[in-house]
């Protein structure tokens, strides 16, 4: 490759590549801008706004020095917001304001060619903060934006335009496509994202917590995010009412606090029968818990299962993770669980919830079965007057007293709590169980669409001869929830996340739509991992490619992708680039020819408009006129007008021969 | 067609009858700017037709009758010394006109010929190392015996390459002859034709057939058919530049005669095969093609883009 000459590497630049330089760097940069601190935002605006009007006014611009200075200052300014200079965060914030400052010390092509290039370093770091599809549209956008703007340092001559350096940077977009699908398709693919995200990169990610206490699920209550995506077999979508989404499990009490055991035995032994097959697509949210139905049939890959039915991947989940799931609902388990765990399971604080402990006791007196002791309680619930709802008053030092005798409003984990506490008091080893209830069926993409604010939680315990049972004593507070959701349920003044209660039916079938595009992008862009790209390959006959293969599948892909675009460009420089009119004059061509008149190829527009004019007489009117529009347009240059082309592909549109 | 060129062609018409496309070629070719060569056996009115083009342009006219034993002067012109001045004085030649008609030229040697060829390249003549413009506009018809015939000199190719067009008569139709043999005296005929035309407007044309515009698609066009005579192995030699030119002279001078201000494929066609059939020959000498066949094959063959 030749160099270009030094005079035009420090030919300088005009006042229209700067403003383009500055828009195109503010545009990719802009998703950023709109995270980060107001400081640095402001920073990067005001460096911007002095470069646009030191093209206005002329003034001289900051020495090296000060420039240096500045960058210096920005760095300890970062040092102190993000107490580190490294990470995603900071890492981007300082990209940011160094391409700032080199903005004012752009002079030369060279320099503008440099900037052009880091900003499209800088446009892929948006990816690190979100992937969906909007933000790729934005990137695609913004990719072409800084491509015209490097297409347009290179004239050297007078400047064609606008829309010339657009059309350009459109057309070599088009051109790169082939070789876009040949690298995605093809390059090796790691598990999970290509680069580790920085730490940090996790830090705003929702989900369930491995503890819970009076008010810690209303957040997540309110929380639009989904959690994960379900599609099942054949369509065999079970009743809501099934619908149980087991995730952590908290055994331990401290009179407040629901927690989750550190370590937790694992078992191979998972409870037969698990029919119902469907594929789980979870979000990441930076814990180990997989989400599936009660009870689990199988475990996925790189996970284990432990003995008390959680999923828990070897590390957390941090990128969209897509398993398959067997479960069967309804099973039985545990039923010969030693005492070690029962006595975990009945352990209470001392001196906590007193008055809970006396009802427990008064319980027991009256119920010996341990099933009549549940089913009273539950009925407690039922028939007493227990309101279910998002903004219950908050409790003091004994919650579970307090809301049985006093305040009796609550949300599920209120309930899941005191029932447990209860069970607990009166000697039946119980468990509060956290995870998801119900989900959204989208009929538009055919799966169960599940979000925070389905998070709920419920009770286990352990009966004798049956292992241990689901009790979900909120279903008999508000039956609502656990049959149509949680927006049934919560009275209309509870504030709820936007759409949830699906008021308006037009804007709900469009989120709908939208969440199984979604869901696609997801499967097929975002999930497309290893073992998707195994299973593509194998359809291609590369059975079991190691990297090597790999390799060469993709130079040849690759290759034959250059060349398919070069043929495309040099056919461009041949000058035998398609007129639009020539094409339309085909097309007309083509119609008439399916009707039995050819046009010879070398017959020219107007000796064969007689001919076929003769030939088909009914036609000879639009015939001539078409071919009239055709000349001028490609003969005699003086119509070369846009409308005249419409006017003739309108024609030749409506030419029904 | 401008109604001059109308009256010109109509009159010209009137005595060569049923060569309509003939004389509008060569009218076309004096439009552009360019010789004419007529080529046909003995007989078939090609004197005629060039008298009648130069009577009919308003054109000065003179003819050179070219045989075996002409000279260059007789052409050019001659100092002869004058007793009365006491030096020598120049006798302009026959060329010193706006029509020369060249009336069999290939009967003359190949000096006399080149004496000729000078003059239509550069309008000028160089008598005695004396350089004398030749009055404007200046055109060459050339008529020429086919060179089958009994004491030919044929033109070599690099001289054939100067006429624009070359055209064939051929024999008239049975009609036209009739009507020949019934009409008055061509000679008689000749006598009495109006000129319609003057030098300043004949110009004047010339200008505006310049302006014809022929855009890009139409010059694709006509580099590939040019191309195609360079490439394909059927040709023995391609078209030089100057015939490309002189296709695209011809083609705009055709178009203006049709009241087009553009030229369109079908006008290149027109003008192919007699710009292009004098200076093409076949590859093999044994195939027995003719130029002319030739330009109507690689008018077949090469599609318009």
């Amino acid at each position: 490759m030749k160099r270009l000459p030094t005079a035009l590497n420090s030919h300088p630049l005009v006042s229209r590549e700067i403003h383009w330089l500055t828009a195109a760097f503010l545009f990719a940069a802009a998703p950023h801008l709109l995270r980060m601190p107001l400081w640095i935002s402001g920073l990067v605006a005001g460096i911007a706004a002095m470069r646009l009007l030191q093209l206005r006014l002329r003034f001289a611009l900051p020495r090296k020095w000060l420039l240096a200075l500045v960058a210096v200052a920005a760095a300890g300014g970062i040092l102190l917001q993000y107490r580190t200079l490294f990470g995603r965060d900071a890492g981007v914030s300082m990209l940011v304001i160094m391409l700032a400052l080199k903005l004012l010390e752009t002079h030369t092509r060279r320099d503008g060619m440099l900037l052009g290039f880091l900003g499209c370093f800088l446009l892929v770091t948006n990816f690190l903060h979100s992937q969906t599809i909007p933000t790729a549209l934005y990137m695609l956008i913004c990719a072409w934006f800084l491509l015209a703007t490097l297409i347009g340092l290179q004239y050297t001559g007078t400047w064609p335009g606008w829309r010339h350096q657009i059309q350009r940077a459109g057309v070599l977009m088009v051109q790169a496509v082939p070789l876009m699908a040949v690298l995605f398709l093809l390059f090796p693919r790691v598990q999970g994202p290509l680069w580790g995200l920085p730490q940090d990169a996790y830090a705003g990610l929702t989900g369930l917590s491995d503890n819970m206490s009076p008010g810690s699920l209303n957040n997540l209550i309110l929380s639009y995010d989904v959690a994960f995506r379900a599609e099942f077999k054949d369509g065999r979508t079970p009743e809501a009412k099934d619908l149980y989404w087991r995730g952590p499990v908290l055994w331990d009490y401290d009179g407040r606090t629901w927690t989750a055991p550190r370590l937790t035995q694992s078992t191979e032994d998972l409870p037969a029968g698990g029919d119902l097959e469907y594929t789980v697509t979870l979000e990441p949210h930076n814990k180990r818990w997989l989400f599936a139905l009660e009870f689990p049939g199988q475990k996925p890959p790189r996970a284990i299962a432990t003995r008390d039915m959680q999923l828990l991947s070897f590390t957390p989940v941090r990128s969209r993770l897509r398993y398959e799931m067997t479960s069967a609902i309804g099973a039985a388990y545990g039923a010969d669980d030693d005492r070690m765990v029962l006595a975990r399971s009945l352990r209470l604080p001392a001196d906590s919830n007193p008055r809970a402990a006396a009802f427990a006791a008064e319980l027991r007196n009256r119920h010996r079965e341990d099933r009549d002791l549940v089913s009273a309680v539950l009925t407690l619930f039922r028939n007493e007057n227990f309101v279910y709802t998002l903004t219950p008053p908050l409790l003091g030092q004994h919650p579970v007293d307090e809301f049985l005798f006093d305040t009796r409003r609550g949300f599920c984990e209120h309930y899941a709590s005191a029932f447990t506490v209860l069970m607990r008091a009166a000697g039946i080893p119980a468990r509060v169980v956290t995870g998801y209830q119900g989900g959204e069926v989208n009929p538009v993409g055919g799966y169960i669409l599940v979000r925070q604010a389905d998070a709920h939680a419920w009770v286990e315990v352990w009966l004798e001869n049956a292992g241990w049972v689901r009790v979900d004593p909120t279903a008999a507070v508000s039956p609502a929830r656990v049959e149509r959701g949680i927006a049934s349920a919560l009275p209309r003044s509870d504030p709820l996340p936007m759409f949830v209660r699906g008021d308006f039916a037009m804007l709900q079938r469009m989120r709908l739509t939208w969440d199984s595009i979604t869901y696609s992008w997801n499967q097929w862009v975002l999930g497309y991992n290893p073992e998707r790209q195994r299973r593509f390959l194998s359809h291609l006959g590369f059975s079991e490619a190691g990297w090597q293969t790999l390799s060469v599948v993709l130079v040849v892909f690759a290759g034959m992708a250059v060349l398919i675009g070069a043929g495309l460009a040099l056919r461009d420089l041949r000058g035998v680039r398609r007129d639009p009119a020539k094409l339309a004059y085909d097309r007309f061509c083509r119609k008439l020819s399916r009707r039995g008149v050819p046009r010879g190829a070398a017959e020219g527009p107007r000796v064969f408009a007689s001919r076929a004019a003769r030939q088909r007489p009914d036609l000879a009117a639009a015939i001539n006129d078409i071919t009239t529009l055709y000349v001028g347009l490609r003969y005699a240059g003086d119509s070369g007008t846009a409308e005249a082309l419409q006017q003739l592909e309108r024609r030749i549109r409506a030419f029904k021969p | 067609m401008s109604s001059q060129l109308n009256a010109v062609a109509e009159q010209i018409n009137g005595i060569i009858l049923g060569k309509a496309h003939q004389i509008r070629l060569a009218i076309a070719c004096l439009l552009a700017r360019g010789h004419l060569l007529i080529e046909d056996v003995p007989g078939v009115g090609k004197t005629t037709l060039a008298h009648a083009i130069a009577t009919s342009l308003g054109l000065r006219f003179q003819r050179i009758q070219f045989t075996s034993d002409l000279l260059p002067a007789d052409i050019l012109g001659i100092s002869v010394y004058n007793r009365d001045t006491g030096g020598f004085e120049f006798h302009p030649g026959p060329v010193f006109t706006n029509v020369v008609l060249a009336d069999e030229v290939n009967r003359a040697t190949p000096r006399a010929q080149s004496a000729l060829l000078e003059a239509m390249e550069e309008n000028q003549v160089t008598i005695e190392g004396e350089t004398r413009q030749l009055p404007v506009p200046f055109f060459v018809i050339a008529t020429q015996n086919p060179s089958y015939q009994i004491g030919t000199f044929p033109l070599p190719e690099s001289q054939l390459d100067r006429f624009l067009m070359r055209i064939e008569l051929g024999y008239p139709d049975a009609e036209a002859e009739r009507a020949l043999l019934n009409g008055d005296n061509r000679r008689d005929m000749l006598q009495r034709l109006q000129p319609r035309l003057d030098a300043g407007g004949l110009a004047a044309l010339q200008l505006e057939v310049q302006q014809v515009h022929a855009s890009a698609a139409l010059l694709d066009y006509l580099q590939a058919l040019v191309n195609t005579t360079r490439r394909s192995p059927a040709f023995a030699h391609g078209l030089s530049p100057r015939a490309s030119l002189a296709l695209l002279q011809g083609a705009r001078a055709w178009a203006y005669m049709d009241d087009r201000r553009h030229v369109l494929p079908e006008d290149i066609q027109a003008v192919l095969p007699a710009v292009v059939a004098h200076r093409l020959s076949p590859a093999s000498e044994t195939a027995g093609t003719s130029g002319t066949a030739l330009a109507t094959q690689l008018l077949e063959e090469v599609a318009i883009p």
